[in-house]
């Protein structure tokens, strides 16, 4: 059986995560399944924190700075100036002798570190079902990911071009 | 379209695969990333050495399916930022998509010569 379905008959998501009203009237609701939020007896009516809309606007707020950053750091690093080539201990050490260098380094690591552990986070919530194993991998790339972003930061502060 | 699955095909998904495969591959790219770039702070000799493999024909192939990856997440990261913020943004989704494929390949295009040259001139030559 199929029926063409619009995207404007999309059931609208603040009723999707309440679990409730999920009938619109339309024949295509037989095709709903149960959102994969939905809101159970567990579920506290409140939560302390709105998190996960921190999260959501985080996003979209690192993205785009990320966008500027990261294509900036390409074309400087991949293709200006004879591309890769010119890669070396010394060149590193050029650029961080600048302290705008060192911040705009420093914002990329951060942010893309960020961005990118809380999109494994999403990634690890859908296609995890156990509890334990959603546990552990999310605690194994939280631990990884503070180590990384610790140990970037130290580099970035503790550069020495005459080591 | 088969009853028991949120998955809808077309643009809209299809935009969505793509954006978590690049964003996982990206994800783990940085830490090799971090990595590397943390040799700096054992010695100059350490850090060239390991740099050096990123100047090896399949490592540079390797940087130009990176930008291709960062690229497309970065348009389409741009696209879902104006399907949610923009009032128009769900109604032009699918055209949206399109240009960011067609920007994705023009910019792809231009970079190949930039990216590769290192591979290209020590091969051919200048």
């Amino acid at each position: 059986m199929s029926t063409e379905i619009s995207d404007a008959l999309v059931v609208p998501s603040a009723q999707a995560h309440t679990g409730k009203g999920l009938g619109t009237g339309n024949p295509a609701d037989a095709f709903v399944i149960e959102p994969p939020r939905k809101r159970t007896e567990k579920t506290p009516r409140r939560t302390r924190t709105n998190f996960e809309m921190l999260a959501w606007l985080f996003m979209r707020l690192s993205g785009i700075v990320l966008v500027v950053l990261i294509l900036g750091h390409l074309l400087i690093m991949l293709v200006l100036d004879g591309g890769v080539s010119k890669i070396g201990f010394a060149f590193v050490a050029g650029r961080w002798a600048s302290p705008f260098w060192q911040v705009w380094d420093l914002a990329m690591l951060w942010l893309a570190m960020l961005h990118g552990a809380n999109g494994m986070r999403q990634v690890i919530n859908d296609y995890a079902e156990k509890d334990s194993t959603r546990l552990w991998l999310k605690g194994l790339m939280g631990t990884a990911t503070v180590f990384t972003v610790l140990l970037g930061t130290l580099v970035i502060f503790t550069f020495d071009p005459n080591i | 379209m088969p009853a028991g699955t949120l998955y809808r095909g077309r643009e809209g998904m299809w935009s969505w695969v793509a954006h978590r495969v690049t964003g996982v591959l990206i994800f783990f790219f940085l830490f090799a990333h971090v990595l590397d770039t943390a040799l700096v702070r054992v010695s100059p000799e350490a850090y060239d050495t390991v740099i050096q493999t990123y100047k090896t024909p399949l490592v540079n192939l390797m940087e130009y399916g990176l930008v291709a990856a960062i690229l497309f997440h970065a348009l389409n990261g741009l696209r879902v930022v104006a399907v949610d913020f923009w009032s128009k943004g769900p109604k032009y989704q699918k055209q949206m998509l399109w240009t960011v494929v067609g920007v994705w390949v023009v910019l792809m295009a231009g970079s190949f010569y930039g990216i590769l040259q290192h591979t290209l001139i020590s091969w051919f030559g200048k």
